[in-house]
């Protein structure tokens, strides 16, 4: 290759990414980074936003008991949320693997499909299905005989995992299919000739092997539910606030900008900070699956 | 390999019924002929998908989703194209940091975004208009645009293009005829799932959205926090059938479970 053309192949790459790169750099980093910077902004009722230096905000929200409040609450909603996604969805994607062609491809098409249909929608769904004490999910559960009096639903935690969690599914169903999809089904075969049971198969060989994606499914959907907006706020209601419903409250309710911006410069740090630690340590465990 | 026991497809069952119950409901309560939210229960009735037309801002939202969701899938290819084609074909340095940023708008929550790009477009001057709204949409859609342009270009076979070279092409004509063509089912495909996570976006668009450029799910998720009557349950009806049509077509183009494996890992 010609020394001519050798420069114009080192310099190919950098042409074609360059208009993207420039995007990005222009409308993204720098409004993230100006979003940083207001956080350290000093706000006022009738003054508005004044651009200066001070930890105003940060010491409003490390010393104010609602904002610890907030963010447990939004921990401990997404936490459980995970939980019950892997509970449900790792027991399903086995199952989905375990059927034959035609009825695999409708079904994985029928839980996969939500992911793409509109949020708002779905939480509708939810709230409808919730709606009061006298709810379709009350009724089915009282005349089961499940439960002597109604649940609250709506406006509460309960509520908002449940509708997160049918949210989330299909992210969890995904990533542990596609762990299930580098299993060797021979491995089960060869346990079950050496004499092991059903839930020792299960408990000694699949879990083991479909744990990385379960992990894996555990972190995207933990740090989606963490900063989820539209589930919330809907089930939620007013009242019960998570860290991005406070977040736009701020903004577009009290306008008290460089608080809201000091609650979403917490949460992108807490979750970047969460979903690259688990992410290593996943990695460094399973070092073998990954390679 | 063996088959699931009659427990695991009890499992089975009640968790595809919970799966697409609420959609379901969405899509029953919407064909209500009462005034108020209900499941049909004597007859079917079309009234609220008609009070739709009276209410010109659901109709008036659509036409800004469906503007949005086609232009700024377009311009997110137009710099995703080149870019996909860069790191498909070259090793350079900082090649991963690059793909690493342009699929992180996967990674920031939309919250944030929704937040940086109101602070942006208000200092900027362009508060509320649909020119942010498209910049702002661009970017968040820029990682499916990239990641299947790049499936695309990865499975390409060079020797083709380096046949239309020796026969002469070069430079833009090589492009359009030879390079273009080979990886269009996955530009399209890329274009596709853009739309439908634009159509789709809530939580970032709500920050930025003003009277004028409301988008469906704003137009919805306002007139949800007021109140919930059958007229939301018929325009969500509507949503869900649109995104159902894309997702057949998406699936029968360029199958379902290839647009959704890998969600969120780097692309290749």
């Amino acid at each position: 290759m010609s020394a001519a053309a050798e420069e114009r192949n080192a310099r190919a790459p950098w042409a074609l990414t360059a208009p993207a790169l420039m995007l990005f750099v222009g409308v993204l980093l720098i409004p993230l980074a100006m979003t940083v910077m207001l956080s350290f902004h000093d706000w006022g009722q009738y003054k508005g936003i004044e651009p200066v230096f001070i930890l105003k905000n940060w010491h409003e929200i490390a010393t104010d008991p609602y904002y610890a409040e907030m963010f447990w609450r939004t921990f401990r909603i997404a936490v459980l949320t995970t939980l019950l996604t892997a509970v449900l969805g790792a027991p399903e994607a086995y199952i989905l693997n375990r059927m034959s062609g035609r009825w695999k491809s409708f079904f994985l098409l029928v839980i996969l499909g939500p992911l793409l249909i509109s949020v708002v929608a779905r939480t509708l769904g939810w709230a409808l299905l919730f709606g009061g004490n006298n709810g379709l999910v009350n009724k089915l559960l009282m005349s089961a005989g499940l439960i002597r009096f109604p649940i609250p639903f709506m406006f509460t935690e309960t509520g908002m995992v449940i509708a997160l969690a049918h949210v989330m599914m299909p992210f969890m169903v995904l990533s542990v299919w596609a762990a299930l999809q580098r299993l060797n089904p021979q491995i089960e075969n060869a346990a079950m000739s050496l004499g092991a049971g059903p839930v020792t198969i299960i408990r000694r060989i699949i879990m083991p092997q479909i744990m990385p994606g379960v992990l894996s499914g555990a972190i995207i959907v933990f740090s989606l539910s963490a900063s989820a907006f539209a589930t919330p706020a809907i089930i939620g209601g007013r009242r019960l606030k998570v860290a991005a419903t406070l977040a736009y409250d701020e903004f577009l309710n009290t306008l008290n900008w460089p608080l809201g911006a000091a609650v979403a410069t917490l949460l992108l740090v807490a979750l970047v900070l969460i979903v690259v630690g688990s992410n290593a340590l996943i990695e460094r465990r399973y070092a073998e699956v990954f390679r | 390999m063996s088959r699931n026991g009659p427990l695991a497809l009890i499992f089975h069952t009640i968790f595809v019924i919970v799966m697409v119950a609420p959609i379901l409901v969405v899509c029953l309560v919407a064909f209500t002929p009462e005034g108020f939210l209900s499941l049909p229960t004597n007859g079917f009735s079309l009234r609220w998908f008609r009070a739709i037309a009276n209410y010109p801002e659901f109709v008036h939202a659509f036409w800004v989703s469906l503007g949005l969701g086609a232009l700024s899938s377009f311009v997110a290819l137009l710099f995703a194209v080149p870019a996909a084609l860069a790191i498909a074909r070259y090793r350079f340095r900082g090649r991963d940091a690059l793909a690493a940023l342009f699929l992180s708008p996967l990674m920031i929550p939309h919250v944030v975004l929704g937040i940086a790009f109101l602070r942006f477009f208000t200092s900027a001057g362009l508060g509320g208009s649909f020119a942010a709204l498209i910049i702002a949409h661009v970017i968040i859609v820029f990682p499916f645009a990239l990641r299947l342009t790049l499936a695309a270009a990865t499975g390409m076979d060079l020797s083709v293009e380096m046949a239309a070279v020796s026969l002469g092409a070069g430079g833009w004509t090589l492009f359009r005829r030879v390079t273009l063509p080979l990886i269009l089912p996955g530009v399209i495909s890329g274009w596709a799932l853009a739309f439908i996570q634009s159509f789709d976006d809530l939580t970032m668009t709500v920050f930025l959205a003003a009277p004028g450029t409301e988008t469906l799910p704003v137009r919805m998720f306002l007139y949800i926090q007021d109140n919930i009557d059958p007229l939301v349950t018929s325009v969500s009806a509507c949503v869900i059938a649109i995104t159902m049509t894309a997702l057949i077509l998406l699936d029968r183009f360029y199958g379902l479970d290839r647009v959704l494996a890998g969600k969120g890992d780097t692309g290749r």
